[in-house]
């Protein structure tokens, strides 16, 4: 961090780095927009990157079991933020490895639909609002993060990225990931929409003493037990807890390593 | 446990989030393999009261299931690829706080095979703690660490001898190891801010001075990464703005990029490098609103410029007065990651800042590798070793000596695609032009003023783009008519008529167009070379394209956009292309489809819709003469026919 500038500008300004470089070399650039606070807060940022502007398109893979309110906020920000909006849907369940259990299984259904949109487009970038902060898999993750064919991540064979220079040649046919929120925590998404005023889904605000920290499909996510009903609110509780962000999300508690798998057959 | 950070009432949190006024360090914890880098990171993070609830509980009933003792490595080692061979693959980061700083803890593998990975991990760092097991002392890797450290700018480093319960606590085997590794790291010019004996197993030293290493008076660790300093300031060195980007979403042509050093404002008079124009800045972009103020390291930002200049991504913008220096060679010392060793000769791709360029590594002058005590040295650089090459550039660009400036005095290196290795400028021979390797050219034997005495102009690539009839062709021949009537040496090179010999290979993919336009640059510019004035008329529809036509001609190149309206091109339609591609049988055709990419800056646009032939004609020879290829006596001369 340099003078003049407190933690959530120094972020800033390398998340906007980022979305530049990516924007510099990759041809077919996408957005993954999935509605959370994270995204949210990305869409916000490119625009801070791009004056004003999302200069590519913000793709919502919607597995059709999201919230309704989550289907709100969709329809409106896409108009008001004047987003290039495409919406893909996701396989039927029987398409997915049936070995998985139920919750990873239904969370592998949307891998399958992000391969499909992947297809239609050609996308060379998908630009993915993951933090090093959320889970163990993703803290290994590269800022320039290579996908093989089938959408893979090899995380045994990742090549080495220092000094903002980034790897974003992908093989023919392959795709990059580009995570411009890596070095983000929760508490930061929250103090920075907070900062900048964004809009967010209210299922976040606490209401009769449940919310929910992190919004996935209406079936396999659950809320959890707080009074936090302002961000101010969520920052108090933030700092006195020791609760993961995704304890609500019941994919990752399934078995050990259940997360892993779905990271390494190209979940985000 | 005295270092838990104190409790801070909930107001203090509210103005300060997530302690973001407290100072953040990365600390990078590296050492070779085995010598309990993870085991440590997981005892801090029990130690300063940094464990998810329920965390600790988990690894270890997931211990008893397998049945294996319970390591505080676990903590770490989250994925199943590291538990299965018990050894950190890949870098992972894991945040905790000490009484007065933010931590980000990066634990870098060991293991020789990942050294990739240590070096992402340590090249992200303020500071270091370099890890050594007591009863193996320092090994061929903690040596290869140590200097990696050092390439790569890390400044503070940190040392720790752990298992000493291996060595019953012995004050004199610690001292032992303490005077090895503080000679090494001193050659290195990087003194060790401590050395500290500890158990991370058992815990002594991490937070606690215990009994058992009573004879040590020096910091614990958690004491230790509390006294390492924040990244150092950069916003009093020069000014440096490299260019990421040129936007032009609206009427304004905003350039894009980070202020790696220096600061800017408003109304300051800079310089582009490395070619050398000046401006001043007009404005200093922003959403949702411009910023106040001068901008300064650190910020990602967008300035338009007071007159029309060409920039392009890899330019760096600096003060005039400060600016860096322009080169074509390079010294560097560098570490190597690829498989494949360095060889003089290679040919390589190079990025410095944003910049990039192909180059070729003319000399390799040192090659060690720094795990061994006694260097033997080599004709190439090895995987994972170290060594001082000289590079010759494809392309001018700006960059400092890394002592000069870190930002701008650091450099990868790609094959293939991926990065394969990276190091610090030693120092730039300013000016000097590129020494392609086994390759003599030879010089011509007339100098250029003998030329440019008998023409009475300098070389020059006059370069003409725009749709297809756009009148080009028709201009290209009314000019070099004229410029021979005068005494010149023109030279017309038509897109078309090239194709049919030199560029006969080639067909429209992008790529094929790409090299179409490279080779008719590289013919133009040596005949610019030579004193002639070549004519190039072509589409070439890509900027980028006749961007790189621009750096391959340098300062003899003078742009010029025939923006004759679209409508009135395909109503011309001289060769029946037109009528084709609307009759679907002729494909890739420029000018039906949305490819033509209009200049953003050129040295003249032209409609031919408004004006003769001839009038076109002179525009472009008082344009010749205004930016000092034709001489001006010609014009008086000119005048009084």
């Amino acid at each position: 961090m340099q003078p003049g500038m407190d933690h959530l500008d120094a972020l800033e300004a390398q998340s906007i780095y980022i979305f530049r470089e990516a924007f510099a070399r990759l041809k077919k650039l996408a957005l993954l927009w999935s509605l959370g606070k994270d995204s949210n807060v990305m869409i916000w940022l490119a625009r801070k990157a791009f004056f004003g502007r999302v200069p590519f398109p913000a793709l919502h893979v919607d597995t059709e079991k999201k919230f309704p309110e989550m289907y709100a906020f969709r329809e409106r920000y896409s108009k008001e933020w004047n987003l290039d909006l495409k919406v893909d849907y996701c396989p039927p369940i029987d398409a997915v490895d049936p070995t998985l259990p139920p919750a990873a299984r239904s969370a592998a259904r949307k891998t399958e639909g992000l391969k499909l949109a992947l297809n239609k487009y050609g996308f060379d970038g998908l630009i993915a609002g993951i933090r090093r902060d959320e889970e163990a898999t993703r803290a290994k993750e590269r800022v320039f993060s290579p996908r093989g064919l089938e959408g893979g991540w090899d995380v045994r064979d990742q090549p080495p990225e220092f000094w903002d220079q980034f790897n974003a040649s992908p093989p023919p046919g392959a795709h990059l990931r580009i995570h411009p929120i890596l070095h983000w925590t929760e508490a930061d998404i929250w103090a920075y929409t907070k900062r900048e005023n964004i809009p967010i889904i209210p299922l976040y605000l606490a209401k009769n003493g449940k919310r929910y920290r992190s919004l996935g499909d209406a079936d396999i996510t659950f809320p959890v037990a707080s009074t936090a009903s302002t961000i101010d609110e969520i920052l108090i509780e933030l700092e006195g807890s020791k609760i993961p962000e995704r304890a609500g999300r019941a994919l990752d508690h399934e078995t050990e390593d259940a997360f892993e798998r779905l990271r390494v057959a190209g979940y985000l | 446990m005295n270092m838990i950070a104190p409790t801070i009432a909930p107001n203090t949190i509210l103005a300060t989030p997530n302690g973001t006024t407290r100072p953040q360090v990365r600390i990078v914890i590296v050492g070779h393999v085995d010598h309990g880098k993870s085991t440590l990171v997981g005892r801090l993070l029990h130690e300063t009261g940094s464990l998810p609830d329920g965390k600790l509980e988990m690894l270890k009933a997931v211990s008893a299931r397998r049945g294996m003792p319970f390591e505080w490595s676990f903590l770490l080692d989250a994925l199943q690829t590291e538990r299965d061979q018990g050894i950190t693959i890949d870098t992972t980061q894991i945040r905790f706080r000490t009484r007065s700083r933010d931590v980000v803890l990066i634990d870098a593998p060991g293991h020789a095979e990942f050294l990739r990975n240590m070096i992402t991990g340590a090249a992200q760092a303020d500071g270091a703690v370099l890890i050594i097991d007591a009863l193996e002392g320092v090994r061929d890797q903690t040596r290869r660490h140590g200097y990696l450290l050092h390439l790569l700018g890390v400044k503070q480093v940190a040392v720790v001898v752990n298992k000493m319960d291996r060595v019953d606590f012995s004050a004199e085997r610690f001292g032992a190891i303490r005077d090895e590794i503080t000679a090494h790291l001193t050659g290195l010019g990087l003194a060790p801010t401590a050395v500290i004996p500890i158990s991370a197993r058992d815990g002594d030293g991490v937070a606690d001075r215990t009994a058992k290493i009573a004879w040590y008076k020096g910091p614990t660790v958690v004491e230790a990464l509390d006294a390492l300093l924040p990244a150092r300031p950069l916003d009093e060195l020069a000014l440096r703005l490299p260019v990421q980007a040129i936007y032009k979403f609206d009427d304004r042509r905003i350039v894009a990029g980070r202020i790696e050093s220096g600061s800017l404002a408003a109304g300051d008079e800079i310089v582009i490098m490395p070619a050398g124009k000046i401006a001043k800045i007009r404005s200093i972009e922003g959403w949702p609103a411009r910023p106040a103020g001068a901008q300064s390291a650190g910020r990602s930002v967008g300035i338009t410029l007071d007159r029309e200049l060409f920039v392009e991504r890899g330019d760096v913008i600096a003060h005039v007065g400060s600016a860096p220096r322009d080169t074509r060679r390079i010294r560097a010392r560098i570490f190597w990651l690829h498989e494949t060793p360095l060889a003089a000769g290679a040919s390589i791709l190079l990025r410095l800042g944003n910049k990039e360029t192909r180059a070729v590594v003319v000399a390799i002058e040192k090659a060690v590798d720094p795990g061994e005590l006694a260097s033997a040295e080599a004709k190439a650089i090895a995987r994972n070793h170290v060594g001082e090459i000289d590079i010759s550039l494809a392309q001018p660009l700006a960059a400092d000596p890394y002592v000069d400036n870190p930002r701008t005095g650091r450099l990868v290196i790609e094959v293939q695609g991926r990065i394969a290795g990276g190091g610090l400028v030693l120092s730039v021979d300013a000016g000097q032009r590129a020494v392609p390797v086994d390759i003599v050219p030879v010089e011509s034997a007339l100098r250029p003023d003998e030329r440019s005495a008998r023409y009475r102009h300098n070389g020059a690539v006059v370069w003409l783009t725009g749709l297809p009839g756009s009148g080009k062709s028709t201009l290209a021949r009314a000019l070099e008519r004229k410029l021979f009537g005068d005494g010149g040496s023109p030279i017309l090179l038509d897109g078309d008529t090239l194709r049919a010999g030199l560029n006969g290979d080639l067909g429209f993919s992008p790529q094929d167009r790409t090299e179409n336009i490279r080779r008719l640059a590289e013919v133009a510019a040596h005949l610019a070379r030579n004193g002639h004035v070549a004519i190039v008329a072509a589409v070439s529809p890509s900027r980028e394209d006749r961007a790189a036509a621009r750096r391959i001609a340098d300062s003899a190149f003078r742009e010029v956009y025939v923006a004759t309206p679209a409508d009135v091109c395909e109503s011309r339609d001289p060769k029946g292309h037109y009528a084709k591609a609307r009759a679907g049988v002729l494909h890739g055709f420029t000018g039906i489809g949305n490819d033509y990419q209009p200049p953003e800056s050129v040295e003249l646009t032209i409609d031919t819709s408004s004006r003769t032939v001839s009038e076109a004609a002179g525009e472009i020879e008082r344009m010749l003469i205004s930016t000092g290829i034709l001489f001006d006596e010609l014009t008086d001369v000119a005048a009084n026919i």
